[in-house]
């Protein structure tokens, strides 16, 4: 990248300084995670932060991970149930954002409140009749269960983000659609949606991460083996007393790879929404 | 095949009454552009005749069938907006034939189409190119091409020029003006422009916070304005307001035209000279004066004057508007 004209050396230098710098603590975990789980166990305690060296190189970690256990059956099951998820997050929060955003009706206002307060208060609050409401509907241990939800808990912070984007879509664009005949459903689809995409890759970065992680609900909801995620599964190898060290490590660093893929779809999106031309 | 006719429509926006009345008839074919105030209601009455906002009360007909219940796509109407508003991943083509084809016509008749009103106005090199490819020009042609393809009874326009520079605007709104005999379509236009209501307009139809001031030909609302606000709304320089009093004349207020007085070493009012604007063709002169505060004269060709110099100032008796305390006009 060039310095233009506005921006002054030291001021980049500086910029560029805290970003690294901030890069370098948040990747730092991570990399500790990666080094040890292709290293032998003695390794990984006696010296958590050196690199694999010849004698210390070992992917014990990950043949035990991927021959004990199942889990490519539990990697499936976080990915149908985060891809789902979230995919039913962004199609209802953006309607839901859309009739927000551009319907004048009664209580629309308190609506958007009711929605928004979700933001606030954690759905696990609501734990154990939630539990109760899945064994009525005959949902335990189900993915189904997962799906609805960490549905209903992406669903407030995406109507709320969209709702805003969606205010900023120019009026007489969708009014021109209407005078054309088309569609609310085709003016939501095809006039409005392409122009909130930046935000909708924020709101699918911000909604997928913690599904993909959570731990909670899997436990409660559908702990049985053929319905664990990756997190759940990862949870084998720590035990009361003995922990496996090198699969846990293993299972983690494994876990990464599919968020990895999907954070990078969205953000290519996220930029090529940023930078495809204006509206007018 | 295209009048429209307003009766006593009216519009609230929650307890906000924003249009507050309003009576209107348009002629097949006619020319109609509405001009007031930022917020006046110019826009809102004009969705209301689109059927992008509700009326709340009274009756909106175009060609003599009520319209009220109607969505816009079956009222027959096209609209061209200040943003151009194309839509931005279709291209011209696409853009212009659209509503056609939502409409249910062949490929063919929508081929046709698209190419005669890419030739009315001179769009056939940029059929295959994206909005985002046109200048803004270009874009705002391509919105009236839009709106011409489906030769609609009722051509809308709300301030259509407003987003080009002057020398496209002039351009563009010759090319209206040329488009409304050529079509012989009604059109209804929304406008702040004087110059563009003035030059475009069959008749004028100035909107005052909600209501009608006056319905008229341009030349009638310049010669024959029926209240203050429409003196004063339509010309420029704006209109003069004397103090009637002062003058020993009868009403309220006295209003003179600037090209209606008179600078010279006589005359009823005293004052000193404030400003000087030359413009080549004419000159505008500023004058303080007591009873009647700034006064604006405007003389044609070039004259000097002495900043702070006193004059006197006559107006020609026979271009004097009475008004009385409401502002409305004695006859
Ligand atoms: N959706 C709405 N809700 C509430 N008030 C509104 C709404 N739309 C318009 N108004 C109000 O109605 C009034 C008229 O607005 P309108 O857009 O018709 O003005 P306008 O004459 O077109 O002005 P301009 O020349 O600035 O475009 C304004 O006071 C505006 O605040
Ligand atoms: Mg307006």
């Amino acid at each position: 990248m060039s310095i233009s004209a506005r921006t002054s050396m030291p001021r980049t230098v500086a910029v560029h300084t805290a970003l690294i710098l901030y890069t370098l603590i948040a990747l730092f975990p991570v990399f500790v995670i990666l080094i040890n789980s292709m290293k032998s166990r003695k390794a990984i305690f006696r010296e958590p932060l050196a690199l694999p060296g010849p004698d210390t190189f070992d992917l014990v970690g990950f043949q035990t991970v991927l021959t004990q256990g199942n889990f490519p059956l539990y990697f499936g099951n976080s990915m149908i149930v985060t891809v789902v998820s979230l995919a039913l997050v962004l199609v209802f929060g953006a309607m839901a954002a859309f009739a927000l955003s551009e319907y004048r009706f009664r209580g629309n206002f308190l609506m958007g409140l009711y929605l928004a307060i979700g933001i606030m208060i954690p759905i696990r609050l609501g734990t154990v009749a939630i539990l109760k409401l899945m064994a009525a509907a005959h949902l335990t241990n189900t993915l189904t269960s997962l799906i609805l939800v960490y549905t209903a808990q992406g669903l407030p912070l995406a109507i709320f983000i969209l709702s805003e984007f969606m205010r900023t879509v120019s009026d007489d664009l969708k009014n021109a659609g209407r005078i054309d005949g088309l569609s609310e459903y085709w003016i939501f689809f095809t006039l409005v949606l392409p122009l909130v995409r930046p935000a909708m890759a924020t709101v699918a970065v911000f909604t997928m991460i913690p599904i993909w992680n959570d731990l909670w609900f899997p436990l409660i909801l559908a702990p049985s083996e053929s319905t664990k995620t990756v997190t759940l599964g990862a949870q084998t190898f720590i035990g009361q007393y003995v922990t496996n060290w090198n699969a846990v490590l293993a299972s983690l660093s494994l876990a990464i790879l599919p968020v990895l893929v999907l954070y990078m779809i969205f953000s290519r999106q996220l930029i090529r929404g940023i930078t495809s031309g204006a509206v007018k | 095949m295209g009048s429209l006719t307003l009766s006593n429509v009216t519009k609230s926006f929650g307890k906000t009454e924003v249009i507050k009345g309003v009576d209107l008839e348009v002629q097949d074919g006619e020319f109609c552009v509405f001009v007031g105030p930022s917020g006046c209601g110019k826009s809102t009455l004009l969705r209301m005749i689109a059927g992008l906002e509700d009326v709340t009360s009274g009756d909106v007909m175009i060609d003599g069938k009520r319209v009220n219940l109607l969505p816009p796509s079956k009222r027959e109407i096209a609209m061209v907006f200040q943003s151009y508003a194309l839509y931005p991943h279709l291209n011209v083509r696409d853009n212009m034939g659209l509503a056609m084809k939502r409409a249910g016509a062949s490929k063919a008749e929508v081929t046709q189409a698209v190419t005669n009103s890419a030739q009315m106005l001179s769009l056939e090199t940029l059929l295959d190119r994206r909005p985002a490819e046109l200048s803004g020009g270009q874009r705002q042609r391509v919105a009236i091409g839009r709106a011409i393809v489906r030769r609609p009874k009722l051509f809308l326009f709300d301030e259509p020029l407003s987003n080009l520079d002057a020398a496209l605007r002039v351009a563009t709104r010759i090319e209206i003006a040329r488009l409304h005999y050529e079509l012989g379509a009604t059109m209804v236009y929304v406008t702040h422009d004087q110059v563009e209501a003035m030059t475009l307009a069959d008749r004028i139809v100035v909107l005052n916070a909600g209501k009608v001031a006056q319905v008229g030909r341009p030349m009638e609302l310049y010669n024959d304005p029926a209240n203050t606000f429409v003196a004063g709304f339509i010309g420029s320089p704006q209109m003069n307001f004397l103090k009637a009093g002062a003058l020993g004349l009868q009403g309220e207020t006295v209003g003179i035209r600037p090209e209606h007085l008179v600078i010279g070493d006589s005359g009823e009012i005293d004052g000193t000279i404030s400003h000087v604007e030359h413009l080549g063709g004419e000159t505008n002169v500023y004058v303080k004066t007591g009873p009647h505060g700034l006064l604006t004269v405007r003389l044609f060709g070039e004259h000097d004057f002495d900043i702070d110099a006193g004059v006197k100032i006559s107006p020609d008796p026979a271009r004097r508007f009475h008004f009385d305390a409401e502002g409305q006009r004695m006859r």
